[in-house]
C-alpha cells in the first residue's frame, strides 16, 4: 500500500514552507531593496523620518535576502585586472642598494671600490675594484639576506647573490619572488577594496583570481573607464631629492637616478635620486584642500617615522629642491623654505577641485603596490539590464504557462499535481538562490526556464511508468508505487549526469556562465525533490481520501 | 480524453536499419567538421579579443553611416550589424559593433573605444552606448583553453559515470553520441555563423547533459529489459525499450522545447544565440539517444547474463544501487 510517515510529510511541507518563505522578498523586489538599503544606513547611525519610512516597508521579522542581479541585468561595470607583480621586484633592489653600499663600506680595504652598474630591473650588479677578493664580497652581501617567513618558501632565504666577472649579481630568489607576488595581489586587492568603499557603491564583487589576478564588478557605475579611473591610478606618491632639471627626456641620469617627466610644464624634465626620502606609504591621512593663493590643493599628513625622516631631510638640504613625484611624474618641485618638523605639509600643482578630491582619496586608500593590466572590461548600461529582466520575466511567463498546460492536458488530474510541483519548485530555487546569495544573470533565466522544461521529466517518467505498470492490471495503489519505484533509478541516473556538467560548468566557466551552473543545479535537486516528494505526497493524499478502484493518468 | 504524443502502444523498428542511420549520422558528424574546418566559427570577443559595442538610437539605423564613420579610425577588421527583435520599441535600433584585438595592445586601451565613441557620436547625436565589452587577446586565448578543457572533461566525467552504472558498451554508445551532438552543434554554428561566445559552451554542456539524460533512460529500460527477457535477441530488446520510453521521450522534448521556443521568441537578442544552441541541441540530442547511442549500443553488443556477478568486469559493481 502507498506509505508516508507521518514525519515525512511534516518535513517536506516544511521544507516547502522554507522555500517559499526564503523566495518571498523576491516577489517584492524594489521595496525590500529600498527597505534594506535604509536599514544599512540606518546602522551606521544616521537616522531621518524619510530612511526609517523606506525602512519600514518591508517587515523586519520577513527575511530579507534578495537574489542579486548579475551585470547583465542591473548594469554596470566588469573589470579582470592582473597586477604587474614584477614592479615590486624593481623597487625592492632599489631599497636594497643603501643597504649593501653600506655593508660593503667597510670591506673597501679588501674588495676595493664598489660601484653600481646598470643592470635589469630586478637585478642589481655592484661592480668591485678587485674581483679577486669577490667570495669575501659575495659572503658579505650574503649576510643581509633574510630568511623567508611562508609555509611555501620555509628555509630559503630572501635574495641570491652571485659572483659574476668582477660583478656582484643580487637578485630576489624564486621563494621570495612567489611570497613576495601574493602578498603584492593581496595588497592590491586591499587597496581595490579601499578605494572603492570610499567611493561608496553597493554591493561591489572584488575577488583574487588565479595568481595575480582581481575581478572586480561593481553594479551601478556608469563605465567601465569610470572605474578604471578609480582603482587603475597606482597613486605611488614619493618624495625625491632633485638632482638636475632639464628638457632632454633621454639625457644620461647617471646610476641611481631617474629622469621624469612633469606633469605641468610641457618639456621640462627633472632628474631625481631613484631612491625616494619618504613614500606616500608612510601618510596616515590626506585631505583636500586649498594653497594660501586659494587653488586646490592636497593636505597630507605623514606618521612618525615618516615625519622624521621628512623633518630630517628638510633640515638638512634647506635651499635644495625636492621633488613630489606621483605614478612617475614630477607633481611639483618646491625648494625647501626651512625645516618642516611637523611632518604635515601641501601638494601644491595645477589641480581642480575635483582631481584634488580624487588624489586626496587615492592617497588616502593608499597606493596600489604595483600597476594593475586591464585583460578583460565590460560595461552594461542599466537599460539594456532593464530590458533583458522585461523580456527573460516574459520569456519564463510564457513558457511556464506553456508547460503546465500541457502537463495538464496530458495527464489530468496527475498533470495538476506535476504543475503545483512545478510551481514549488521555481519557488524553491528562488528561495535557495537568495539563501546562498547568489547572483542571477541572463542565462541564468535561461537556466531556470530550461529547468522548467525539464523539471516535469521526472514526473513525466514516474506517470509513464504508472500508466505502464496500470497495464498489468496491479490495482492503482501498487501501480502507483511500482511507478515511482522503476522510474527511480532513471530519474537519478538522468539528473546525476545532468547535476554533474553543472558541476564542471560551475568550477570552470566564469561570470554569466556560472550564473547559468547554479541555476540550472540548484533547479536539478529541487526538481528531483518536488518530482518524488511532493508529488508523490499530492499523490498520496488524494489516493487516501477518495480511494478510486481506477485511476486514469 | 488524454493529450497523447503518441499512442498506447508503439512497435516501431527503430533498428531496421541502424547501419543506414549510424553512417548517416556519420556522414552529419563528417559535414559539421567539414564545415567547422572550412568556415570556421564565427568567434565572439570572448574567444579572440577585442571589443564589442551596443549601440542604441531613435533615429533609423544606417550601418553604411556607422561603417564611413568609424573606417578612418584604422582599426582593422570591424563588423557592424543591425540587431532586430520583436521586443524592441518601434524607437530602439540597436547594432552591435564589433572591433578586432588591436594588435599590439595586450590590456585594453581606453582610447580605441573613446575615439569609436566619439565618431559614431558626431555622426548620430542621439546614440547611446548601452553596453561596451573588452577582451583582451591574454584572457581570449585562456577562455578558449578553459572552454575546450570544460566540454572535454564534462564528456569524459559521464563517460565514468555511466560505465560504472551500467557497462563499457553503454558509456562508449552515450559519448558516441555526445560527441555527436557537440560536433553537429558546432558544425551548425559554423555554417549559419552565428555568433560563438562564452554562452554557448555552456549550451554545450547543457546539451551534453540533456542528451545524455535522454540516453540514459533509455538505456536504464534497456538494463531492465535485458534481465526482463533473457532469451530475446538485443535488437528486439532494444526496440521493445525505445518503444516503452518513446511517450516519455517525447512528452519531456515537447515540454523542454516549449520552455525554450519561448524563451527563443521572447527572451531578447541577447541571448538568442544561446537558445537557439540549446534548441538545436535538444533535437539532435533526442535523435541521437535512439539513432546514435543505441544503434552503437547493438553494435558493439553486451553482456546478457546479468545474473551472476562478472569478476572479470568490475564496471557493472554500481549498477544495482538504488538510492
Amino acid at each position: 500500500m502507498l506509505q508516508f510517515d507521518l514525519w515525512k510529510r511534516v518535513l517536506i511541507w516544511l521544507l516547502c514552507a522554507a522555500g517559499l518563505f526564503l523566495a518571498l522578498p523576491n516577489a517584492f523586489y524594489n521595496r525590500v531593496e529600498q527597505s534594506n538599503d535604509a536599514r544599512a544606513v540606518l546602522e551606521t547611525g544616521i537616522s531621518t523620518p524619510e530612511l526609517e519610512a523606506q525602512a519600514g516597508q518591508w517587515p523586519s521579522f520577513l527575511p530579507s535576502s534578495l537574489v542579486n542581479l548579475g551585470l547583465d541585468l542591473r548594469g554596470g561595470a566588469h573589470l579582470l585586472a592582473e597586477v604587474r607583480v614584477g614592479d615590486v621586484y624593481e623597487s625592492r633592489m632599489q631599497a636594497m642598494w643603501p643597504e649593501i653600499r653600506d655593508a660593503l663600506r667597510p670591506e673597501r680595504a679588501t674588495i676595493g671600490t664598489i660601484r653600481l652598474q646598470p643592470s635589469p630591473p630586478d637585478e642589481l650588479r655592484i661592480r668591485i675594484s678587485q674581483p679577486e677578493n669577490m667570495a669575501r664580497a659575495v659572503e658579505v652581501v650574503r649576510g643581509l639576506a633574510r630568511p623567508i617567513q611562508s609555509l611555501s618558501g620555509a628555509g630559503s632565504t630572501d635574495i641570491v647573490v652571485s659572483g659574476d666577472d668582477g660583478e656582484i649579481v643580487v637578485t630576489l630568489s624564486d621563494a621570495e619572488k612567489l611570497a613576495s607576488d601574493d602578498r603584492t595581489v593581496k595588497q592590491a586587492l586591499e587597496i581595490v577594496r579601499r578605494r572603492i568603499d570610499e567611493v561608496g557603491t553597493r554591493e561591489p564583487t572584488i575577488l583574487r583570481q588565479g595568481s595575480d589576478r582581481i575581478l572586480i564588478q561593481v553594479p551601478g557605475i556608469g563605465s567601465a573607464a569610470e572605474l578604471k579611473a578609480i582603482i587603475g591610478t597606482t597613486a605611488q606618491l614619493t618624495f625625491n631629492p632633485v638632482v638636475g632639471r632639464g628638457s632632454d627626456p633621454d639625457a644620461n641620469a647617471g646610476v641611481g637616478n631617474k629622469i621624469l617627466p612633469s606633469i605641468d610644464e610641457e618639456g621640462v624634465y627633472y632628474t631625481v635620486e631613484a631612491a625616494p626620502v619618504v613614500t606616500g606609504e608612510e601618510l596616515v591621512d590626506a585631505q583636500p584642500s586649498f594653497d594660501q593663493n586659494g587653488r586646490p590643493a592636497v593636505s597630507f599628513r605623514f606618521n612618525t617615522s615618516g615625519a622624521r625622516k621628512f623633518g630630517d631631510y628638510t633640515r638638512d638640504n634647506i635651499g635644495s629642491p625636492f621633488a613630489i613625484v606621483l605614478d612617475d611624474e614630477v607633481i611639483s618641485a618646491p625648494v625647501i623654505q626651512s625645516h618642516i618638523p611637523g611632518g604635515s605639509g601641501i601638494i601644491t600643482g595645477q589641480f581642480t577641485v575635483e582631481e584634488s578630491t580624487n588624489l586626496a582619496v587615492l592617497l588616502r586608500a593608499g597606493a596600489l603596490p604595483a600597476g594593475l593590466d586591464f585583460l578583460e572590461e565590460r560595461t552594461i548600461g542599466p537599460e539594456l539590464g532593464a530590458d533583458s529582466i522585461e523580456a527573460g520575466k516574459l520569456a519564463t511567463g510564457v513558457a511556464f504557462v506553456g508547460v503546465l498546460v500541457f502537463m495538464a492536458l496530458s495527464y489530468g488530474l496527475f498533470g495538476l499535481f506535476a504543475n503545483i510541483a512545478l510551481i514549488l519548485n521555481v519557488g524553491l530555487i528562488f528561495g535557495l538562490l537568495s539563501l546562498i546569495g547568489a547572483t542571477l544573470t541572463l542565462p541564468g533565466i535561461a537556466g531556470i526556464v530550461l529547468t522548467v522544461g525539464m523539471a516535469v521529466d521526472a514526473n513525466v517518467l514516474i506517470f509513464e511508468r504508472i500508466r505502464e505498470e496500470l497495464k498489468t492490471a496491479k490495482g492503482p495503489s501498487r501501480a502507483i508505487e511500482l511507478g515511482y519505484e522503476k522510474a527511480l533509478s532513471a530519474i537519478l541516473d538522468a539528473n546525476i549526469t545532468t547535476f554533474i556538467t553543472a558541476v564542471i560548468l560551475f568550477a570552470i566557466g566564469s561570470g554569466p556562465v556560472r550564473g547559468f551552473a547554479i541555476t540550472l543545479g540548484l533547479g536539478l535537486i529541487t526538481s528531483v525533490f518536488t518530482a518524488i516528494y511532493v508529488t508523490r505526497l499530492l499523490i498520496v493524499i488524494w489516493f487516501e481520501r477518495r480511494r478510486p478502484k481506477t485511476i486514469e493518468v | 480524453m488524454r493529450l497523447r504524443l503518441v499512442p498506447e502502444q508503439t512497435s516501431f523498428d527503430f533498428f531496421n536499419r541502424w547501419k543506414l542511420w549510424l553512417g548517416l549520422s556519420g556522414l552529419l558528424m563528417l559535414m559539421a567538421f567539414g564545415s567547422f574546418a572550412l568556415r570556421g566559427l564565427n568567434y565572439g570577443i570572448d574567444f579572440r579579443g577585442g571589443t564589442t559595442i551596443r549601440t542604441e538610437s531613435a533615429t533609423n539605423l544606417d550601418v553604411g553611416v556607422y561603417r564611413d564613420a568609424i573606417t578612418p579610425l584604422g582599426l582593422g577588421d570591424v563588423l557592424i550589424s543591425e540587431v532586430f527583435d520583436p521586443g524592441f520599441r518601434a524607437d530602439q535600433h540597436v547594432a552591435m559593433i564589433r572591433i578586432q584585438a588591436q594588435d599590439d595592445e595586450e590590456a585594453i586601451n581606453a582610447e580605441t573605444v573613446q575615439s569609436v565613441e566619439g565618431a559614431l557620436q558626431a555622426v548620430v547625436p542621439d546614440i547611446k552606448f548601452v553596453s561596451v565589452e573588452s577582451v583582451g587577446p591574454k584572457v581570449s586565448g585562456e577562455l578558449v583553453q578553459t572552454a575546450a578543457l570544460a566540454v572535454v572533461l564534462a564528456i569524459g566525467a559521464v563517460l565514468i559515470y555511466i560505465w560504472m552504472r551500467f557497462e563499457w558498451q553503454f558509456a562508449l554508445g552515450a559519448v558516441v553520441a555526445l560527441v555527436h551532438d557537440v560536433l553537429l552543434t558546432i558544425g551548425i554554428f559554423s555554417e549559419l555563423q552565428i555568433k560563438f561566445d562564452l554562452a554557448i559552451i555552456a549550451a554545450l554542456l547543457t546539451i551534453v547533459g540533456y542528451s545524455l539524460n535522454d540516453t540514459v533512460v533509455v538505456f536504464d529500460r534497456v538494463r531492465e529489459n535485458l534481465r526482463k527477457y533473457k532469451q530475446k535477441p538485443l535488437k528486439d530488446v532494444m526496440n521493445i525499450s525505445i518503444n516503452e520510453t518513446l511517450s516519455r521521450t517525447l512528452m519531456t522534448s515537447v515540454t523542454t522545447l516549449l520552455a525554450l521556443i519561448a524563451l527563443f521568441v521572447l527572451g531578447g537578442d541577447v541571448i538568442r544565440g544561446f537558445v537557439f544552441a540549446m534548441i538545436w541541441g535538444v533535437i539532435v540530442g533526442t535523435y541521437s539517444s535512439v539513432f546514435v547511442a543505441s544503434a552503437i549500443l547493438l553494435f558493439l553488443g553486451v553482456k546478457r547474463d546479468w545474473s551472476k556477478p562478472d569478476p572479470k568486469n568490475a564496471g557493472n559493481q554500481f549498477a544495482n544501487v538504488d538510492a
